[in-house]
């Protein structure tokens, strides 16, 4: 688990239209593991995703990705990096054809067989996905959408992903069988998971490590064990 | 971005100036072409020099002179300034020709049109392509109603406000619905609607002939030859037009002034900068979309009876929708929802346009120009609208 | 009966132009949300680019030669000219205030249209610019029924170009970048779609079919004019609104609906008030349906 960290923000500050959303945020995510990020409604999780994939500019600070800064790049050019966003509200693409969401996952890609080999493994993993291939993406249920997201980015082959709030919306026993999936991926792929949700109970199951970010400042950092031993952390977010 | 430009003008110059009689008649459109190109190029330069600091050495000089000019300026109450303004207005008469005149008639109404296209766009947030329609309304109504019933200018002015206010709620009632980008392109189709209507309804406008013979304005004045009595004595003479012009213009800068420091106005700035947090905040938009439209059709609409009386002729052509444009720039120019700053653009445009004369033609072309470049580089506006009050969170800064 | 048919096979010609240049409108709406107020301006462009290349042709002998080679040489030329002209239109005007008020791109766009045809009439001329005839020449009747050479040619080379785009938009990978980037363009450019090249390929094509459509209409109608640009290009915004703003089959279908409504209405109720139809029509569909008949296709999330 030692060594640099994969991804790394430092002192990173950030404003989201007049507003300043991150005031001074620094975390480290080391290879293979998956970090939670947990915090209530506006504390700034999402625009931290946001200013990490290179849709909100960063004022102050740096965001580092396997040693190289991130800072200024465009959104575009992270995905053949390794690095892709499974972003908030899951964000498919409504008018297009469930595969063509698939594919369009591997857009950076231009080795077809094995962009079709990958469709295979999606659809292997998520056998839904296959039968409903050939409807618009929009009218998947919600957890339908959110394997499809998933599914989605990991035809871009990450070696990190992003994930905001993939239990949003979802009835406890399709969110269940995400994070299970969740725990899959990062088991069998190595895929590294910076996983920001309001669900704070599974996520700190789900993770190794936790932040806690509190009105754009990161408050705390643990084990995720520890953080949900922690007395605070149960009252202000796990509801006791 | 300069970039762009250059791709630009490298692409436009083979269009403009490459000819099909098969001449390449470059002489025309290099003029053309020159000319614009380094209007832009020196806007452009500038404004690189200043962001790049290079300039802060004339710059900052300048600037400190222009700040202490303004705090100076602003020891002295505004009730000077508009009495220094007042007086310069109302003695302007006596020492100008009739050509210098004409020009100030032709600004005081734009001011109008200004002002009023200012309530539509800059207070209420809506832009109106087809504003000139209300103007041609309110044109045709003292032209129509001057020749065929022979009513007088003065009782034919409220009238005018009248139709045009009521073209204003019968194209505002089904647009005012539509979203930002829709509400201009049918406005927009509106206008040349109204255009069209003017233009081929023989029976009532006389089509594209116009209306002539319309009779200026009139007042009883007393006159003392042979015993006491009144006189009915029309306002042929340049500078009583001006006064009437100035009246109007004066009236609207009033009413422009009260409306935007009222309740309603303080209603259109919260439709203008989030309608949905308005409407849930109990802000009846509709209704006051309706009555800014209405109300600035009704500035129009005056401007247009004063028109029709000083040319003492309409036709379609003076309402199309290049007029629209030149009404919408002048507001661009100026600031918009920024009373002087509008002022200032009509000024500046009217001025522009009388100063180079021989380059009449290039007046829209610069008048496109001058839209795009205001909104590259400078949004608000020359002098842009003081906000009343700042917002919760830049107070946190 | 046959001034029906005849009105049909008018109509069919011109709304075939009107959808080449409301599939510009609508593409560019789709994504970025902006109606491009100068994309008549290219309409116009494409009808002066074409003739200035054709009587350069014709100036040198080639026209007399291989005059339909000739043609598709103009035709091809002034569409990739105008697709540069309309992507570097964008650069300048559009792409800095992406993320400014809607008003400012609007009045840019006002302020462009204005510029360019202002720019035209400048340096090319008040008056019309003839197009070469001898293309007008042949068609054939049948009864009162005529079928001008041009209509044929108008009508084959607007489907090829419909079926063209609709190939490219929806069977290629790059069409379905665009149609993603429409979509949702925070998304696509997570999924590494560059929304910037997208836009400008946008502007590109759209601008490439209107330059074919000026071309045609300056063959049609026989001359070109500085303003040509301006009612068509209200016009066949109605249409793209009518099929629903953003929706490909939508601008094309609504074409051809404006274009046979214009002629049905001009032939059957009113020559004078022939715009006045499409300009109506604009208005009530904006009024009931502002979704057209197809629905639209924008990108309405926010970030």
């Amino acid at each position: 688990m030692a060594g640099q960290p994969v991804l790394e923000l430092k002192d990173v500050y950030c404003s989201y239209g007049k507003i300043k959303a991150l005031k001074g945020v620094s975390l480290k995510v080391y290879s293979g593991e998956i970090v939670a990020m947990i915090g209530a409604n506006g504390a700034g999780k999402s625009t931290t995703l946001m200013a990490i994939s290179g849709i909100v500019p960063i004022e102050k600070g740096d965001i580092t990705y396997n040693g190289q800064s991130i800072k200024g790049l465009t959104a575009e050019a992270l995905p053949p990096l390794g690095l892709c966003q499974i972003p908030e509200g899951r964000r498919i693409f409504p008018r297009l054809l469930v595969e063509e969401n698939l594919t369009l996952g591997a857009f950076y890609r231009s080795d077809k067989a094995e962009i079709q080999k990958d469709l295979k493994r999606v659809f292997a993993l998520f056998p839904i996905l296959e039968e409903r291939r050939k409807q618009q993406g929009g009218t998947l249920s919600g957890g339908e959408q959110q394997m499809l997201a998933i599914g989605r980015a990991l035809m871009s082959r990450p070696k990190m992903l992003l994930m905001d709030e993939p239990s949003l919306g979802l009835a406890p026993l399709i969110v269940q069988k995400i994070f299970d999936i969740i725990h899959d991926i990062n088991q069998n792929e190595k895929t590294t998971i910076l996983l920001v949700e309001q669900n704070a109970n599974l996520a700190l199951q789900t993770a190794e490590r936790g932040y806690v970010l509190e009105t754009g400042h990161i408050t705390l950092e643990d084990r995720a064990d520890k953080l949900l031993d922690n007395p605070k952390i149960r009252e202000a977010y796990l509801g006791e | 971005m300069v970039i762009g430009l250059i791709w630009l003008f490298a692409l436009l110059w083979p269009l403009l100036s490459i000819h099909p009689d098969g001449t390449l008649s470059f002489f025309k459109a290099f003029k053309v072409w020159s000319y614009v190109a380094s209007a832009v190029v020196i806007c452009v330069f500038i404004y690189i020099l200043k962001k790049s600091g290079s300039l802060s050495g004339i710059a900052t000089p300048v600037a400190k002179t222009r700040d202490r000019l303004a705090a100076y300026a602003g020891t002295l109450p505004t009730w000077v300034w508009l009495v220094v303004v007042g007086c310069f207005a109302l003695s302007y008469p006596f020492y100008t020709d009739r050509y210098s005149q004409d020009v100030a008639i032709m600004v005081l109404i734009y001011i109008c049109l200004g002002l009023g296209l200012n309530v539509v766009i800059g207070l209420a947030g809506m832009l109106d392509l087809g504003y000139i329609a209300f103007y041609g309304v309110g044109a045709y109504t003292y032209a129509i109603l001057n020749t065929q019933l022979g009513l007088s200018f003065w009782m034919c002015l409220p009238i005018a406000a009248l139709f045009a206010a009521i073209a204003g709620c019968i194209i505002g009632y089904p647009t005012l619905r539509m979203r930002g980008d829709y509400l201009a392109i049918v406005t927009l189709a509106f206008g040349e609607i109204v255009r069209l209507i003017l233009n081929n309804w023989m029976s009532l406008t006389n089509g594209p002939n116009g209306i002539l013979g319309i009779k200026a304005p009139a007042i009883w004045i007393p006159t003392f030859a042979g015993g006491f009595s009144f006189e009915y004595f029309y306002l042929k003479k340049l500078y009583y037009l001006y006064y009437v012009a100035l009246a109007l213009a004066i009236f609207t800068v009033i009413a422009v002034y009260r409306l935007n420091f009222s309740r309603i106005g303080r209603a259109w700035e919260s439709i203008r900068e989030d309608e949905t947090v308005a409407e849930l905040m109990g802000v009846n938009t509709f209704l006051l979309k309706l009555l800014a439209y209405a109300m600035g059709a009704v500035f129009a609409g005056l401007a247009g009876a004063f028109f029709a009386a000083r040319m003492r002729f309409v036709a379609p052509e003076s309402f199309s929708f290049l007029e629209s444009a030149m009404v919408l720039c002048m507001v661009v120019l100026g600031g918009m929802a920024s009373i002087p700053g509008i002022i200032l653009g009509v000024a500046a445009l009217i001025i522009f346009q009388e100063a180079f004369r021989e380059l009449e033609l290039y007046r829209m072309l610069v008048v496109g120009l001058c839209m795009v470049l205001m909104m590259l580089f400078r949004p608000a506006g020359l002098i842009p609208a003081k906000r009343m009050g700042t917002r919760s969170e830049e107070k946190e800064n | 009966m046959e001034y029906f048919i005849q009105q049909l096979i008018n109509g069919l010609t011109l709304g075939g132009l009107y959808a080449l240049i409301a599939l510009g409108y609508t593409m560019v709406y789709g994504v970025i949300q902006l109606i491009n107020f100068a994309h008549g301006e290219f309409f116009a462009a494409g009808g002066y680019m074409g003739v200035i290349l054709l009587s350069y042709l014709a100036g040198i002998g080639f026209m007399d030669s291989h005059p339909w080679m000739c043609l598709g040489l103009a035709l091809v030329l002034t569409m990739t000219y105008c697709a540069f002209l309309a992507m570097a239109v964008e650069r300048v005007a559009y792409k800095p205030l992406r993320h400014q008020s809607r008003l400012a791109a609007l009045v840019s766009a006002l302020g462009m249209s204005i510029f360019l045809s202002n720019g035209l009439m400048l340096t090319q001329g008040v008056f019309d610019k003839p197009y070469p005839l001898q293309f007008a020449e042949g068609g054939f009747s049948y009864g009162l029924i005529t079928v001008n050479v041009l209509q044929i040619l108008i009508v084959a080379l607007t489907a090829i170009l419909l079926v063209g785009l609709n190939i490219l938009v929806f069977k290629t990978r790059i069409g379905m970048a665009m149609r993603a980037t429409a979509q949702d363009k925070i998304m696509s450019s997570l999924v590494a779609i560059s929304a910037n090249r997208i836009i400008a390929l946008t502007f590109a094509l759209g601008a490439g079919l209107a330059a074919a459509a000026g071309i045609m209409v300056g063959l049609y109608y026989g001359s070109v004019r500085y303003d040509m640009g301006f009612v068509p290009g209200i016009k066949a915004f109605a249409a793209a609104v009518l099929g629903g703003i953003g929706n490909i089959t939508g601008a094309m279908l609504g074409g051809l609906v404006i274009g046979l409504v214009e002629v049905f209405g001009a032939g059957y109720i009113s020559g004078q008030y022939k715009d006045v139809f499409a300009f109506i029509i604009l208005i009530a569909v904006l009024y009931f349906k502002p979704t057209g008949i197809m629905g639209e296709n924008v990108d309405d999330t926010r970030i």
